[in-house]
């Protein structure tokens, strides 16, 4: 028996007696994140070759920053979409989260106290999302975006559209002070990313998100409260985004109801393109943050070759239909 | 004898892995019902997809009357007199049945749009033919099983098929149809369509077919005519050993009472079902389709709520409110549907069998694959689960393989009491045999089972007590030893009402 139990416990590996680079080459494109970081260091090889500035402490540093507010989310998205769920709300969550916890320092709320707040209210938000989603049973897509407008909504009219600035410079530590060249912004997301990952893969309660996600009918008649699951992932996902609303708010010392916009296309197309499946049951959180660290790589690879700004969302959209398509080419092959 | 209207010759077929024909010839005849049988993965549907021009053959040759023919695609098939009545039905239900006969062929008027007139009158004449008297402009999702397949056959007839495929014609019909469904075969023979009948229920094949080929692991193993021969020599060819008893013995003594049900009442589905179940019993449900078996089962295991009665086990009054209560109680539920409620067939073999027990394969909140991989192991060997491993994805493996990982999941748990739907349902004969052997060998070991299903030989094979069900109410209770299938035919059917009435 091709028996592997020391595998990560969702990694299809082929059984079978063939040669040995034919099971090694399966079992490589079988997980989506071996591809992708060779991708990913075959990209940062080429670009170190061709411009001095690539390969710097500073450009990494920046790129880091760029995506960590796109990564956090994205640890909560993935376990979301592994249940089959889907939340469009993060991007306002996190808006209106910054100006909320702004607002709150701003008017000498303890800092500690203002973030718990937030995260509450993030929690909260994602609770709705989840009622609304399991009980109710709103397609999530419509659930959301009606929540994504709610929120977007309140942080333009708390703010009257201008962003909440002047903040104390004690707020900004987080997003501005950095631990050996890591900014703390970053290890926070690097922390919240591998906790993620290992509790995806390793805890029992984070297993259910496979079960609900690849069968909903045959998950309840297990015995696997799939309602309960899903509202947690609803809150998990909307917590992190109001983490990452205060974690940016710190970086940029203001609170901005415009922020993130379109933020949600990123953490979807980063799950994505990690090998996550918008019909659930499929999805790792590595997957994910590769899938970000690639496009954020992507988009400061095109910054550097001064390809306008413009075309950068052309082409995260080309490539998450590319990793899609090569997807569905190598598994109609496997089956 | 007349001239075969298809004939395959050595026909060879290998999928990536596996020779899925080997060297197969079969032969069909002008009026012939020539039944197809073997278990599954035998080859049969390979076979038909090779006739009807969905695979090309490896080596071998297809002639229709006697002339060559390399099929490309099912349109090519069609045109060369071949009409397909696959399992899923492949009706449009929203549309009438005309426009589903003649899907893309409706007669037009100058100018491309549809004849409409012609278009129902060309149906009616179509469904006349088989007695079937039906508006044309009825919605297919208004019409009962047994008329979609009728209204399936007429579709492929109108396209002036010779050579009909029917695969498993019978699946979704209940008992009490199949026989119109025979009646529409006859007169088809009559007109010198030959059939290729593809199915598992011997009795049927024994009741229609002309002759049948029997193909085991892609491979031809015999042709007769079914007049010469026997019911257990189709079986032993088809599983390629001799099975001595299709069933287990029956229990010799029961145990103690674990369930019992008192006047269960839900508003529209059933009403005051009672009965009890011991330890060491096995209990059939029978009935017919809409005795709302399924719907009660539903309920004994807290999926579906009651309005009234009650349910004791092991002498304590339960109220279940989700299944998961039912199962902390020592129930398991194994759904009618493995695909669609039973399992996760894109995760592996050994995920599917951890599910009901994820507390045990972790510790400190962690999954334990290493047991997980062991335990699993463990139930491929005991239920000889024909997989590569079991870290195969379990939608890749045969219906039969697939029942088994789906009781090996509520098995972990050591259930008290099995509530079991078609507990063999897609399953070839040498799978159902270890079923229900399997499931004999937990009653003796002091559980109860009770199951619904839809074959009456089952019920009456595998019970030890049987329960008749009519439309939401328990309608008789016949000692299995004694029941015969035209009783329990006739009590389904609600004609009789003499036996005890369970419990009241």
């Amino acid at each position: 028996m091709a028996e592997k139990s020391s595998a990560a416990p969702l990694s299809p590996a082929q059984p079978g007696e063939r040669h040995w680079w034919t099971s090694a080459l399966r079992r490589f494109i079988g997980t989506r994140e071996l591809p992708l970081l060779v991708l990913i260091l075959l990209v940062v090889v080429f670009m170190a070759n061709r411009n001095p500035n690539f390969l710097t402490i500073a450009n990494f540093r920046a790129m880091a920053v760029g995506f960590t507010p796109t990564a956090i989310i994205a640890v909560g998205m993935v376990i979301l979409l592994v249940a089959g769920g889907f939340d469009l709300s993060v991007g306002a969550v996190l808006a209106l989260s910054g100006t909320v916890v702004a607002r709150m320092v701003l008017d000498d709320v303890e800092q500690p106290l203002a973030v718990l707040l937030v995260l509450v209210m993030g929690g909260l938000i994602g609770a709705v999302n989840g009622l609304l989603v399991t009980k109710v049973r709103i397609n999530p897509l419509v659930a959301t975006l009606g929540t994504l407008s709610i929120a977007r909504g309140i942080a333009q009219v708390m703010t009257e559209g201008v962003s909440i600035s002047g903040l104390p410079p004690s707020f900004g530590r987080v997003g501005g002070e950095q631990i050996a060249n890591v900014p703390y912004m970053v290890l926070i997301m690097l922390v919240i990313v591998v906790v993620g990952d290992l509790a995806l893969r390793h805890t029992r309660f984070l297993r259910q998100a496979y079960y609900v996600g690849s069968n909903e009918n045959a998950a309840r008649l297990s015995g696997i409260a799939v309602d309960r699951f899903r509202i947690f992932a609803y809150v998990l996902t909307a917590t992190l985004a109001a983490l990452a609303g205060i974690v940016l708010a710190s970086r940029l010392m203001a609170g901005t109801p415009t922020a993130a916009q379109g933020l949600e296309l990123q953490v979807l197309a980063g799950a994505v393109i990690g090998g996550a499946s918008l019909t659930g049951g499929e999805g790792t959180v590595l997957g994910a943050f590769l899938g970000i660290v690639f496009i954020g790589i992507i988009s400061n690879v095109m910054t550097m070759e001064a390809v306008s700004i413009f075309w950068q969302q052309a082409v995260t959209g080309a490539i998450l239909i590319a990793a899609v398509a090569f997807d569905m080419l190598v598994r109609r092959r496997r089956v | 004898m007349s001239a075969p209207l298809l004939e395959v010759t050595r026909v060879n077929k290998s999928f990536p892995g596996t020779h899925a024909l080997k060297d197969v010839s079969f032969e069909l005849l002008p009026g012939e019902v020539h039944a197809l049988m073997g278990e599954n993965g035998a080859g049969k549907s390979t076979l038909m997809h090779i006739i009807s021009g969905v695979y090309a053959p490896d080596s071998g040759d297809v002639r229709i009357d006697g002339r060559p023919v390399a099929l490309r695609d099912t349109r090519q098939a069609q045109d060369l007199g071949i009409g397909m009545v696959f399992q899923e039905l492949s009706l449009a239900p929203g549309l009438s049945i005309a426009e589903n006969v003649f899907p893309n062929r409706a007669p037009t008027r100058l100018g491309g749009t549809i004849d409409w007139r012609s278009l129902y009158r060309q149906t009616r004449v179509l469904l006349a033919q088989f007695d079937l008297e039906v508006d044309p402009r009825t919605l297919v999702r208004d019409l009962n099983v047994t008329t979609r397949q009728i209204v399936e056959i007429v579709k492929a007839l109108s396209l002036n098929a010779r050579i009909l495929l029917l695969d498993e014609p019978t699946s979704a019909l209940p008992p009490t149809e199949v026989e119109h469904l025979f009646d529409v075969l006859r007169r088809l023979k009559a007109r010198g369509i030959g059939i290729v009948y593809i199915s598992h229920r011997i009795p049927e094949v024994m009741a229609i077919a002309d002759r049948l080929t029997v193909l085991r692991d892609g491979q031809r193993v015999g042709t007769h005519a079914v007049a010469e021969v026997t019911p257990d020599r189709i079986i032993e060819q088809m599983v390629g050993r001799k099975i001595t008893d299709l069933y287990p013995p029956r229990a010799d003594q029961l145990g103690a009472e674990l369930l019992r049900v008192e006047r269960l009442t839900r508003d529209k589905t059933f009403a005051d079902i009672s009965f009890t179940l011991h330890r060491g019993e096995i209990i059939g449900i029978a009935g017919l389709m809409g005795a709302r078996r399924s719907d009660l089962l539903r309920a004994l295991v807290g999926v579906d709520r009651v309005q009234s009665g009650s349910i004791i086990i092991e002498g304590r009054r339960v109220h279940l409110t989700s299944p998961e209560q039912a199962f902390a109680l020592g129930m398991a539920y194994l759904p009618e549907e493995r695909k669609t409620d039973g399992l996760f067939l894109k995760l592996p073999l050994r995920q599917n069998i951890s599910v009901t027990a994820l507390r045990d394969f972790s510790r400190f909140g962690l999954m334990n694959p290493r047991r997980e991989a062991a335990v699993s192991q463990t139930f491929v060997e005991k239920l000889h689960i024909r997989t590569p491993g079991v870290q195969q994805i379990v939608g890749r493996l045969s219906g039969g393989n697939q029942q088994k990982v789906m009781l090996s999941k509520w098995l972990v748990r050591q259930p008290k009491i099995l509530v079991i739907d078609e507990p063999t349902k897609g399953v070839d004969v040498g799978a159902k045999v270890e079923i229900h052997a399997l499931l004999r060998e937990l009653a003796r070991q002091g559980a109860g089972v009770i199951f619904v299903s839809s074959e009456f030989p089952e019920i009456i094979g595998l019970a030890d007590r049987i329960l008749i069900m009519v439309e939401g109410r328990l309608v008789g209770e016949v000692p299995a030893a004694q029941a015969t299938e035209q009783q329990l035919m006739l009590l389904s059917s609600g004609y009789h009402v003499q036996e005890s009435v369970a419990g009241v």
